[in-house]
């Protein structure tokens, strides 16, 4: 367990140290919610309408622009080798960092939406609503962009591929995601959410070790 | 007493491999796959001409549809074949991940972009289709939609075999995703199914589908299995086109390394 504590650890100190990407992933989540109301021209009841699928689009883009860091920096300096080699199995490193990259990538997302729920006039039940269902659904992003960071590992021209790869799998998140917010839709939206983030985190670090151990052998 | 080389103990002979490894030699494949190509070129030639021959003039109009009906025969085989296709494809990738086997991947990399080509042939056939009944090109229908994440899917495939240089440790690794893939499609189709309520509850489809008269069926089955025999086909000729090409990297790699050694 400190094994596995050690790696959320040292993810986090990277993170917190070298770059400052996080921040940088914050700023494009807001950038994109400003660009589209010079998209679709400033009707505050549309925006209001469209708000919530526009955080999530936000969400999505900006988490699959950071899943390139997932491993390519451990592939790069030779960690994934010491990793792939440790007494703690590859699935539980691959578990802690998937952690960290949440609450690198994830968390200040979730901090900034404020932001765009002032700039799209979100009302207040469509924020606390969308915030829930980030909170439920961004897990399952993560597990899905690990998949595809781990598959693209060893390819120089991966940064590309591996959204193309993950976008259309993670659709069933975009749906549920944004139906939670959905008068309509009630409960059940927001527990398949939950029910997907789940599944997606037990089955990533098991899938995602897999591939990193066939890009290594 | 003198030993005479014959008292050496010999050789244990090789046990003879099952049939089912000695299918997976790609050699031996090249050689029991060339018998394949000539009969299914021909049987799917005769299936074509009768399919198409009853399709056009011997299936009668639709009563509301009229003569658009006869698209069906050729958008039901090709939406079968978008499935089946990528079935194929994760049983193959479970071949690669589970026994190694030498031409699941070669399998999974021919098969992905035939798969692509049905899928979009289907969504193609189907938007023709949907003009002039519907009134509308496309839909957001539950069921359109699962099918062109399908081939969203098959393309992400198709652009990592392209985007990896080992072809060997790429087909593990696409073995992982199409497997994942599979896994995901149900989920997919159902959230699909469940927004597409949410949003339009007025569809143009019925929940249980036209009964269809045996005069219709005849036709779209034997187009499906037409459709179903050139898959098989062109399945055949380019596992054997992949094998040959990678027998030509590896001899040109050979090549390369004598020619810097001498």
């Amino acid at each position: 367990m400190s094994a596995f504590l050690a790696v959320i650890g040292r993810e986090l100190r990277l993170a917190v140290r070298a770059g400052g990407e996080a921040l940088t992933l914050v700023l494009f989540f807001v950038m994109v919610g400003v660009i589209v109301p010079f998209a679709i021209g400033p009707d505050r009841p549309q925006l209001m309408r469209l708000s919530t699928g526009i955080v999530w689009i936000a969400a999505f883009l900006s988490m699959l622009l950071g899943l390139d860091r997932l491993f390519r920096a451990d592939d790069e300096d030779g960690s994934l080798l010491l990793f792939t080699t440790s007494a703690l199995p590859l699935e539980a490193i691959v578990a802690a960092k998937l952690i960290a990259h949440w609450l690198v990538t994830a968390l200040p997302l979730l901090l900034a939406t404020p932001i765009l729920a002032l700039l799209l006039s979100m009302t207040m039940e469509q924020w606390t609503k969308t915030l829930l269902a980030l909170l439920c659904g961004t897990p399952a992003l993560t597990g899905f962009g690990a998949i595809g960071a781990a598959v693209t590992v060893g390819l120089r021209r991966g940064g590309l591929i591996a959204p193309v790869l993950i976008l259309p799998l993670a659709i069933p998140v975009m749906i549920f995601g944004v139906g939670s917010a959905d008068p309509l839709a009630g409960n059940g939206a927001t527990l398949f959410l939950i029910a997907l983030s789940l599944v997606v985190a037990v089955f990533a670090p098991f899938a995602a070790a897999l591939a990193l151990r066939s890009a290594s052998e | 007493m003198s030993v005479t080389p014959d008292t050496k103990p010999a050789l244990k002979p090789l046990k003879q491999p099952n049939w089912f490894s000695r299918l997976a030699h790609p050699g031996q494949f090249l050689v029991w796959s060339r018998y394949l190509i000539w009969p299914l070129a021909i049987i799917s030639a005769v299936l074509f001409a009768v399919g198409l021959w009853f399709s056009f003039f011997n299936s009668p109009d639709d009563y509301q549809m009229g003569d658009m009906v006869r698209v069906m025969y050729v958008h039901v085989p090709n939406a079968w074949l978008s499935q089946f296709v990528y079935a194929l494809m994760a049983a193959s990738a479970l071949g690669t991940l589970v026994w190694r086997h030498p031409l699941a991947d070669v399998a999974n990399k021919a098969a992905a972009p035939l798969g692509a080509v049905f899928t979009a042939l289907a969504l193609y056939t189907g938007a023709l289709w949907g003009r002039p009944t519907w009134g509308t090109f496309w839909e957001w229908d539950g069921r359109m939609t699962s099918t062109l994440v399908l081939l969203l899917i098959y393309l992400g495939i198709i652009a990592l075999w392209r985007a990896f240089d080992d072809q060997l440790k790429a087909g593990r690794i696409i073995a992982i995703v199409t497997l994942v893939g599979a896994l995901n499609i149900p989920v997919i189709k159902f959230s699909v199914d469940w927004w597409n309520t949410l949003h339009q509850p007025a569809s143009v489809f019925t929940a249980s589908g036209p009964r269809m008269p045996m005069s219709l069926l005849t036709p779209l089955l034997i187009m499906t299995l037409a459709f179903t025999a050139l898959f098989g086909l062109l399945q055949v000729v380019r596992m054997r086109t992949e094998i040959l090409r990678r027998r030509a990297d590896s001899l040109s790699r050979q090549a390369a390394l004598q020619g810097g050694g001498a």
